[in-house]
């Protein structure tokens, strides 16, 4: 199923469908290593819609909360 | 072709600079691009016979600019006659979209596959041959850290060529970059080493918030612990058993209430020298930069380059993300914040990491304002200390809650959103004795350098103000809002005036009035509040603009005037 990057589990793996966005915020997560296709997992989520942390290419990145809901991750559940 | 300029190009945090100072020698400068605020540094090596020029170009993902310091990075590329593009080799895929882009460019590349020695105990190993033969251009293993690869790097550059493959399209590159990875990357199974274990921990919010309290105190404890005893059993013992003699003898000599014994010695209280409340030049205006505040700056410093080689900072910046952006910042404004404990110039010159205007003004402004330096911290500790720990704690408390207050207000006033976080967080790393030391002198020198001479114009000043009788007009003029609303002794108007140019020495002219600690209270807090000092503006004036510098002032006046009403009520 496709879920958005806030509603997965801390632990959980999964591979990105979609970064619904413009131009700039898909080239700046791209650069970053967040892309289409690429395995990401999900290392914490912090309270009160704070970052999420996920863990891309033994790199961790953490992501605003807004910018986590727009990638889409297909997972296994 | 002649090489006369090299550039270094790679993503941020690859240990480009480590790479530079190996590369380069002692000479280096940091300047500013022409017509931006991107600063970037340069120096020189020796290739073969020939001097050549090295410069270290900011930090840049992508050559399609997303921000300042790359958009600075492509007009660079322009300039450059040869680029070393030096390359995570622990994050091959990401570091190689950057190559790639360059690759498309008319300019010889070499690539340098830096933190080749992490890869070992991350169980990635790569196969550099072969990446070469994708590349199409020399690739050297290199590790700017122990200097491990940096003289093949020198060898090879002259074999560092342009290739200039044809323009293809993002995922066109992707998916070269795919097949590149596949073919040169095998990862193997790797144990989680006690630092990974940790590094989980202190970013999760249930363990991270914890750890975090923890660090913050242990920090400001052996802060205060290492600042204290080399005051104690260092610098005032030098000063009373050394300098003292020969300043009593040069008293002497100059016989008190001549001009020059005024100006160097400055008062005699009781018949002896006072170090805290002389305030000739050479008394007071030496013992407190080198004796109160030294001390502080070295422990400071020290922790905080700890913290940043170890690559704790990142994670504060994402736990504390959520406050933050309540005041209109998102986490990684911390990090100015951070800087401004140390010194609220790098901490003005470090809002530069931020994107948006809004952010950079509300952060500045909010420092400035709220954050006092370690020169003054160090003033404050040990003048109001006297009287109790309990009223340092009061001031800072006053403070933080400006702090937060001033923030909570300017997100509400000013106009748009905080921007989101992005940050990449680095693995720990074990620090590096040599790099921590470095930076530390590096830091202190430019304490010295920058804040003593301004320290000895601040005596200077003070003693021609009074001689002129300048304080006693000034004090006359201003009694209403010093007396009035703060409940100050006019004469308070004299560290006001200082303020402006050192709040160290501000604070320590509240010293001689004989204040109630009430007075103290409110005079140091007032001191923080009211003005940075003005190398501070200065840099203010240039990262802001002048018109958000006038704005910023004047909530500074403002809140000034308010607190120190409030406090002079209250407490």
């Amino acid at each position: 199923m496709i879920i958005d990057l806030t509603q997965m589990q801390p632990g959980e793996t999964g591979i990105i469908s979609e970064i619904q966005g413009g131009h700039g915020l898909i080239r700046k997560l791209q650069s970053r290593g967040i892309r289409p296709g690429k395995r990401i997992s999900k290392v914490s989520s912090h309270f009160w819609r704070g970052p999420q942390t996920v863990e891309i290419d033994n790199l961790q990145i953490a992501i605003g909360f807004g910018m986590a809901r727009r990638i889409l991750v297909e997972v296994q559940r | 072709m002649k090489i006369e300029k090299i550039l270094l190009i790679g993503n941020p945090n690859v240990g480009k600079s480590a790479i530079f100072s190996r590369l380069t020698g002692a000479k280096v400068i940091i300047s500013n691009y022409p017509g931006t605020t991107v600063e970037f540094t340069q120096g020189q090596m020796m290739l073969g016979e020939e001097r050549v020029m090295i410069i270290d170009v900011p930090g840049t993902y992508t050559l399609e600019p997303t921000c300042k310091a790359e958009e600075v990075a492509v007009r660079m590329l322009k300039e450059g006659d040869l680029v070393i593009n030096i390359i995570d080799a622990t994050n091959l895929e990401r570091n190689l979209y950057l190559t790639l882009q360059l690759l498309e460019k008319d300019i010889p590349v070499i690539v340098a596959l830096n933190m080749w020695d992490d890869t070992k105990h991350r169980g990635i190993y790569i196969d550099a041959k072969k990446l070469e033969e994708y590349l199409g251009v020399p690739v050297v293993p290199t590790c700017g850290l122990t200097g491990e690869g940096i003289k093949e790097l020198i060898n090879r550059l002259p074999e560092a060529k342009a290739v200039k493959t044809p323009v293809s399209s993002d995922s066109q590159k992707w998916e070269k970059i795919g097949k590149i990875v596949e073919e040169v990357q095998k990862l193997t199974h790797r144990h989680h080493t006690l630092l990974e274990r940790l590094e989980d921990l202190s970013i999760k919010p249930l363990t991270g918030l914890p750890i975090a309290l923890g660090i913050i105190y242990c920090a400001f404890w052996v802060i205060r612990f290492m600042g204290e005893n080399l005051i104690g059993h260092m610098f005032e013992p030098l000063f009373e058993k050394l300098w003292l003699p020969l300043m009593m003898k040069l008293s002497a000599f100059l016989v008190e209430g001549s001009f020059l014994h005024h100006i160097l010695i400055g008062n005699l209280i009781d018949g002896k020298i006072d170090f805290g409340q002389s305030f000739g030049v050479l008394t007071t205006g030496l013992f407190v930069p080198i004796a109160m505040v030294l001390p502080y700056i070295f422990s400071f410093y020290l922790v905080l380059g700890l913290l940043e080689d170890f690559g704790y900072l990142p994670r504060l910046a994402v736990l504390v993300d959520n406050f933050m952006h309540h005041l209109g910042l998102h986490g990684y404004a911390i990090i100015p914040f951070i800087l401004g404990l140390g010194c609220n110039v790098p901490g003005a010159l470090a809002t530069r990491i931020l994107e948006e205007k809004r952010e950079k003004f509300i952060a500045a402004t909010l420092m400035a304002i709220a954050i006092p330096c370690m020169a003054q911290i160090a003033m404050i500790v040990g003048l109001v200390g006297q009287r109790g720990g309990k009223y340092v704690a009061i001031v800072f408390f006053t403070l933080f809650v400006l702090l937060v207050i001033k923030g909570l207000i300017l997100n509400r006033v000013l106009k748009g959103a905080s921007p989101e976080i992005l940050v990449e967080i680095p693995p720990y790393r074990v620090p590096q004795a040599l790099a921590v030391i470095k930076k530390l002198w590096m830091r202190l020198f430019s304490f010295l350098s920058e804040a003593l001479p301004l320290v000895l114009l601040g005596v200077l000043f003070v003693s021609i103000l009074y001689t002129l009788k300048i304080i006693d007009f000034l004090a006359y003029l201003f009694t209403p809002v010093l007396t009035g609303l703060w409940g100050l002794p006019k004469e308070a108007i004299s560290a006001l005036m200082v303020g402006f140019l050192r709040k160290d020495v501000a604070v320590g002219m509240l010293g001689p009035l004989n204040l109630s600690t009430k007075q103290l209270v409110v005079g140091s807090t007032i001191l923080a509040v009211y003005f940075p000092c003005i190398a501070t503006y200065i840099v203010l004036i240039r990262e802001l603009g002048i018109k958000d510098t006038l704005k910023s002032t004047s909530i500074m006046i403002v809140v000034a005037l308010m607190v120190g009403t409030l406090l002079n009520l209250i407490l």
